[in-house]
């Protein structure tokens, strides 16, 4: 620690040199923090609300595009350890233009006297609910939804079917908040059910269900999924989360493309940082020579120049992982439509992970210049001319 | 005058270890531009060839996909009287009326499940591509049996042959696998349309419908007719229109890699200029020699210019052979259009690494600038003196 004004004085020496080290560190470090950040949006996804943790979301096995019969709700609401059960159909449909990304949300079709027990999270007036419950045409948005397309109360909005052959004309009865941030309309099943052909008028592509306890749903999902196994509709019942998740294995090896780019920046930095220190011993040569005159140990030289590498990398990474946050917020506030990114945060485990993987790097980048350093013997240290 | 090119070839093998740092550096760059720009370019690949030119997609009024697409047969029967549609050898309209619907399949890593599309097709489906059986046989009508195409089988045990796959309402024996070329049927399996439409309770309405026009000029007056038939309440469009939309398939990984490869060039550029500056300072009393035998300051600015760039097209040529490893390999991406998987090749092309050379470059150009006025501003005596 006593080397500390040392290393301070050395590597301020070259300013113009450690400035632009610290750029290009702190630049990749942005990288990986933010890398790192999507990375755990996508595969651990933010934890669960007790809302969440509470809920199941019951398909068919096979696909989600292949139907349940309707007489499964009954059968799942007898399980012991439910509280709720309501249909939960998607509705693809087009709003108004469906080239514009603009116009993307989740319209689902959900029993209004259950919506609000399962989704206990939602804030709402309670006569904008009671009204919602009363109107078989009704619907209610997310706030954030409402804002971005400039709805309002009362709004009339056509919904042209595509999987189903309705178009639904629905009024705006209510509007509420969710700390997720899912931009979704929910409206009346019983409408949509009353719209359809008799053919298809019983069948229902999910189902979410309402565990009384969260202990209760591991338990409870097998019990649903064992009590269809042989049926003609076998189901698969997961928590939200789960799901999220299999639908992110979706998007393709994102996995391995995600932990290849990390992979290639942190390679980067070590790169970049390893070269910048051994053009700084490099120079130094001589005066390590005389350090060693002085009585400098070849450990106590190790120590300073790695203790130098340690310091700029880890203020690259701190710079980094400020650049990262804010990266995040901006793409939290612009970004429409994916969800994802709309929860993408620099936790507190992630700015750790990044500044660790900073004093790492910095330490094994001087390893090789710092050991060179420390080997080579007093007298041709001195005879170098650089 | 300008001074040689050896001059700053032999200065970059001199500090070999400084250069290789670097260009890696930015090779690493380039690396990950290129691997990404080949994988889009290996699935638009994939679509632009399962598209057949004559060949007219009709979906229902409105409709983007063939997933969520309805046709019902009575339409069927009318949209083939119309007479741009080419005829086969017995005399029948080149029509085939096709379901499309999706299943799960486990991967290999069982842990995950993903989607696959089904397809039901009467033999003219087959008639109207250019597919072949590469192991085991056809279907046979009429029985619960499915092809499966080769990237499927290789991707889902599953799906071997002669194994047994669960969807619609039972067991389905996988009785062939098929080779479509590059396109994107390589991903799907093909069963027996009545059987398939019986498992989805689709008898009347199938997905979709694949014309064949006459001719090329036939085209375009075959789509309007068809579009213009209040009757009829369909979208008819080119195949290869259709397939081509689905290229936005691979958007999510193409902006997220271009997006990381731009803030990694950033960094490898300050990294770059990092090097030159230390070429530029260590060679201070060379660049007041060159002063002294009559280099101008512009030419010494060229030179060390140059010399960036040399660098940082070192590092471009290493990219792109850091990313050949991957040419050829298979990949696949969710298909937002049908909402099952399409697989594909990484392409790494010519046309793919150019970019990344030109990017390298470019790189260079931003990391050099400085250094090289720096150098060209340095004062003949002082230069010499700092040495």
């Amino acid at each position: 620690m006593k080397y500390l004004p040392l290393i301070l004085k050395n590597s301020l020496r070259n300013r113009k040199r450690t400035s632009l080290t610290v750029a290009s560190i702190a630049v990749s470090f942005c990288l990986l923090g933010f890398l790192l950040a999507m990375y755990r949006v996508l595969f651990f996804g933010n934890d669960p609300t007790p809302a969440q943790a509470l809920r199941l979301f019951t398909h068919h096995r096979v696909s989600l595009s292949q139907p349940m019969p309707a007489s499964y709700e009954a059968k799942i609401a007898s399980v012991p350890g439910v509280k709720a059960v309501t249909v939960w159909q998607w509705f693809g449909g087009v709003y108004k233009d469906a080239r514009d990304p603009k116009n993307f949300f989740m319209r689902m079709a959900a029993e209004p006297d259950k919506v609000f027990s399962i989704f206990s999270e939602l804030q709402i007036p309670e006569d904008q609910k009671l009204a919602f419950q009363h109107d078989r045409t009704g619907c209610i948005a997310a706030k954030a939804l409402v804002d971005r397309l400039g709805w309002k109360l009362g709004q009339h909005i056509t919904i042209a079917g595509d999987i189903f052959p309705v178009n639904l004309e629905l009024t705006l009865d209510g509007i509420f908040d969710t700390p997720d941030h899912v931009e979704m309309l929910v409206f009346n099943h019983a409408y949509l059910r009353e719209s359809l052909p008799p053919s298809i008028r019983d069948i229902v592509s999910a189902y979410l269900v309402q565990a009384q306890a969260p202990e209760d749903v591991p338990r409870v999902a097998r019990a649903i999924d064992t009590m269809f196994e042989n049926s003609p509709a076998p189901t698969k019942s997961e928590t939200e989360r789960a799901f999220q998740l299999s639908f992110v294995s979706f998007l393709g090896n994102l996995k391995l493309f995600l932990m290849a780019l990390c992979g290639a920046v942190t390679f980067t930095i070590l790169l970049v940082s390893g070269n910048t220190l051994s053009m700084a011993v490099r120079e130094r040569v001589r005066e390590i020579g005389i350090l060693k005159t002085l009585g400098f140990t070849s450990g106590a030289i190790l120590g300073i120049i790695l203790g130098e590498a340690g310091m700029v990398a880890v203020t690259g990474g701190t710079i980094g992982c400020a650049l990262a946050a804010g990266m995040c917020g901006m793409l939290r506030r612009s970004v429409v439509g994916v969800q994802y990114l709309k929860v993408l945060h620099l936790t507190p485990g992630i700015v750790a992970i990044t500044l660790a993987v900073a004093l790492v790097i910095g330490i094994v980048s001087a390893l090789l210049p710092g050991a060179r350093a420390a080997r080579t013997p007093i007298v041709s240290s001195l005879r170098y001319t650089g | 005058m300008a001074i040689p090119i050896a001059y700053n070839l032999r200065n970059l093998v001199v500090r070999k270890t400084t250069t290789l740092m670097t260009a890696l550096g930015i090779g690493l760059t380039v690396a990950v531009l290129v691997a990404d720009l080949a994988l889009v370019n290996g699935l638009k690949q994939a679509f632009q060839s399962t598209g057949q030119p004559l060949d007219v997609l009709v979906l229902r009024k409105g409709g983007t996909a063939e997933l969520s697409s309805a046709m019902s047969r009575t339409v069927y029967q009318e949209l083939k009287t119309n007479p741009g549609i080419a005829r086969d050898s017995a005399g029948q309209p080149m029509a085939s009326l096709e379901m499309v619907a999706v299943i799960s399949l486990a991967g290999i890593d069982s842990s995950q499940v993903m989607s696959i599309a089904v397809r039901g097709v009467d033999p003219i489906g087959r008639q109207l591509r250019d597919i072949h059986v590469v192991d085991g046989r056809w279907f046979q009508p009429g029985r619960r049996e499915v092809v499966v195409g080769r990237s499927v089988a290789s991707r889902y045990p599953e799906a071997h042959l002669g194994r047994q796959i669960r969807f619609g309402k039972g067991l389905w024996t996988v009785v062939g696998v098929m080779d479509a070329g590059q396109s994107a049927f390589n991903s799907e399996i093909w069963g027996d349309l009545n059987q398939i439409t019986s498992d989805f309770n689709r008898q009347d309405t199938a997905s979709s419908v694949l014309l064949r026009a006459a001719d090329a000029a036939a085209v375009p007056a075959l789509i309007n007719s068809l579009n213009d038939d209040r009757r009829l309440n369909v979208t008819a469009m080119r195949e290869q229109t259709y397939y081509d939309n689905q290229t936005n398939a691979g958007a999510p990984l193409q902006i997220l890699g271009i997006f990381v490869s731009i803030i990694m060039a950033v960094g490898s550029s300050f990294a770059a200029m990092n090097t030159m500056f230390a070429a530029v300072s260590r060679r201070a009393t060379e660049i007041g020699t060159l002063r002294v035998l009559g280099f101008s300051r512009f030419s010494i600015l060229t030179s060390f210019f140059f010399e960036s760039l040399l660098l940082a097209g070192i590092g471009g040529v290493l990219g792109c052979l850091l990313a050949l490893p991957l040419n050829g390999m298979t990949t696949a991406v969710g298909n937002f259009t049908t909402f099952s998987e399409i697989a594909f090749h990484f392409r790494v092309t010519p046309g793919v690494m150019m970019p990344g050379v030109i990017f390298a470059l470019v790189l260079g150009a931003a990391g050099g600038l400085l250094p090289a006025r720096s150098a060209a501003r340095k004062e003949i005596l002082s230069a010499l003196r700092e040495g």
